[in-house]
């Protein structure tokens, strides 16, 4: 394992992480039906459970690669459906 | 792949429990004081009466109304928090000039008053249990958004560590039941596990809804996605959410306002007696004055009130509003006040408490658990005490026991500041921090083995003393507080000695373990480096 594994992946924990919990969460907050308000509430509530779970997937994967890929697709799908929903959501 | 989730996972537990962990025991202990803040304010303001039981509501709203109408008139807005329980002890007011609303430029002063008389209490400036239970997540000396950052990421760390100790786990329920003593580093494990398990699903909650407090402050673009970044989409989120219904502007034309009791007893009629908390007056004299009822947040674990709007000029019901608006509110009301525990009675209250310090010591017995497995190590390898280790031991007794030293000094210096001392609040919190600056000095410059128990007797010394203090310096005495049925008094100096006397027990058995091990060395294999130290530097 090369030096900069455990420095790249605390990034990848961290700051990829809480991307995809951002992106994670507004896209729940875009797809809930009901009050706008209660949608966002939704998502911050789940914010911090996507967070976690991205950082153990981070530490769990075999390389630094993986971990950076699995926190980055996933958050930039989840960032796109959840435009394409807004969008299609304000008439 | 089972073996490497696990060892991943064993090793984000142990690194996401040290970084930070320091910074979770502060946030503990001082979370666990914040169960008994209004308990811990009365003690530290021994000049006030012994609370009691509100006899009237009508009454004693009257008597705020005719504190306010003299002392704030022509105020934006008037609060009045009427003595109803443990978490209001006294009849409060405070007014505001200005707009209505707060926001900067607000003056806000509580002032607590006699419900008889309507005469103002006067006591001691002191940041009392309210200011440790602020530091629980604001910290101190810290800009609010420094402290609030620091301890949402530690509150982070802290969920991540839970979760994967959960994972790592392989026998829950056995660890509940195991615990071998004097084993050294298995003895640090059973107890990190056994005070783990027991209160793991206080934990779990504690941590989860501490981040769901300030959730708008760690992930404000989930709800500038949906309200846009400026400064009012926070605020706007917040009034969507509470469904509140719109207050109109003043109308700036004066008219007479309602004697409150009137509203107080319409309000009566249809909550019953005993569930009105405060009432909320804008704009008083104003025509387009409103008044405010609100229930209790208290009334259970579901942190929302109630409360009806009412015209204060002609007494009118405008509007009324449940307390469950809707289920996301609801799940977030929940979590709040399963954290806050203001519902609580006194047996739920010490179970709190309780589930409280066994996180203090699940978090104290993992940091000593990372030491003594390295000291443990290190000594088989004949090595000393590495930087990295050295700085842990020091940090763990200077916060460990350093902490709670200050603390206790923050109440000596309660009751031996002088009463007139200009900012005498601000030295009080001084103080705190001088004391445990001074312990994390001497956890420095003590050889280690030697710190532990020194500042152990000290902190079992200085809660021990406590009452004694407290009967020098006041009235209100443990003997007459027990003979008088004042348990708020009572209960605080008993269990400041019973702190005390825990302290104390746990340095007289390290100091016999001490011994014990010291002797055994003559004849036995070399000892951890810690004792070698020591020995050395008493022989130097």
């Amino acid at each position: 394992m090369n030096k900069l594994a455990i420095p790249s992946r605390i990034l990848a924990a961290a700051l990829g992480g809480y991307a995809l919990a951002n992106s994670g969460a507004i896209l729940l907050a875009a797809a809930l039906p009901g009050g706008q308000a209660e949608a966002v509430t939704w998502g911050l509530l789940a914010s911090f459970l996507i967070y976690t779970a991205a950082v153990m997937w981070v530490f769990s994967v075999r390389s630094a690669l993986r971990a950076w890929l699995g926190v980055l697709v996933p958050g930039f799908v989840c960032g796109a459906l959840a435009w394409i929903l807004m969008q299609g959501g304000t008439p | 792949m089972t073996g490497h989730f696990r060892q991943s996972m064993a090793w984000l537990h142990t690194w996401t429990g040290l970084v930070l962990g320091w910074v979770l025991y502060f946030v503990f202990v001082t979370g666990t004081l914040g169960y008994f803040d209004t308990e811990i304010d009365r003690w530290m303001q021994p000049e006030l009466p012994v609370a009691t039981e509100m006899a009237d509501a009508r009454a004693t709203v009257r008597v705020a109304q005719d504190y306010l109408e003299h002392h704030a008139p022509g105020h934006a807005r008037w609060f009045i928090s009427l003595p109803t329980d443990r978490n209001s002890p006294y009849l409060s007011v405070f007014s505001q000039q200005g707009r209505a609303h707060g926001g900067p430029g607000m003056h806000a002063d509580r002032v607590l008053l006699d419900a008889e008389t309507g005469r103002a209490l006067r006591a001691r400036d002191t940041g009392g249990g309210q200011l440790l239970y602020q530091m629980h997540w604001k910290l101190h000396y810290l800009p609010e958004i420094v402290g609030q950052w620091t301890v949402g990421v530690a509150t982070m760390f802290m969920l991540l560590a839970l979760i994967t100790g959960i994972v790592v786990h392989k026998k829950i329920f056995s660890d509940f039941f195991t615990f071998r003593p004097g084993k050294g580093q298995r003895s640090w494990l059973d107890a990190h596990n056994a005070t783990s398990v027991i209160s793991l699903p206080f934990q779990l909650m504690i941590t989860y809804s501490g981040l769901v407090f300030l959730m708008t402050v760690y992930m404000p673009m989930i709800v500038s996605a949906f309200y846009g970044s400026d400064d009012a989409a926070q605020r706007v989120f917040r009034e969507d959410l509470a469904s509140r219904p719109a207050l109109v502007q003043p109308a700036r034309t004066p008219a007479s306002l309602l004697p409150l009791d009137h509203i107080i007893a319409d309000a009566q009629e249809r909550w019953g007696e005993g569930a009105i908390d405060a009432l909320d007056v804008r704009h008083p004299y104003d025509a387009h004055a409103r008044v405010i009822v609100r229930g209790s947040i208290a009334a259970g674990p579901v942190r929302a009130a109630p409360s009806l709007v009412y015209d204060g000029v002609s007494g009118e019901l405008l509007a009324e509003q449940a307390a469950r608006t809707s289920a996301a509110k609801t799940t977030r009301d929940l979590l709040l006040g399963l954290h806050e525990g203001m519902f609580a009675g006194p047996v739920v209250r010490w179970l709190y408490v309780l589930s409280g310090l066994l996180g203090c010591a699940m978090i104290g017995s993992g940091l000593i658990l990372w030491m003594v497995k390295r000291r443990q190590r290190e000594a088989k390898l004949g090595g000393s005490a590495y930087p990295g280790l050295q700085l842990v031991e020091r940090l763990n007794i200077a916060t460990l026991v350093g902490l709670p030293v200050g603390i206790a000094a923050y109440f000596w210096g309660n009751r031996l500041l002088p009463a007139e001392l200009a900012e005498r609040a601000t030295w009080e919190a001084n103080i705190l921090f001088l004391a445990w600056a001074a312990m994390a000095a001497h956890a420095v410059w003590r050889p280690v083995a030697r710190a532990w128990g020194e500042q152990l007797w000290l902190a079992g010394a200085a809660y021990a003393l406590l009452p004694m203090l407290n009967a020098l310096t006041t009235e209100r005495h443990l003997a007459r507080s027990l003979l008088t049925g004042d348990w708020v008094f009572a209960g605080f100096d008993l269990t400041m000695l019973a702190v005390g006397v825990m302290f104390a027990s746990v340095a007289y058995a390290l100091a016999r373990r001490q011994r014990r091990f010291a002797a055994r060395q003559v004849i036995d294999s070399p000892p951890p480096s810690h004792i070698v130290a020591t020995r050395a530097e008493e022989t130097a």
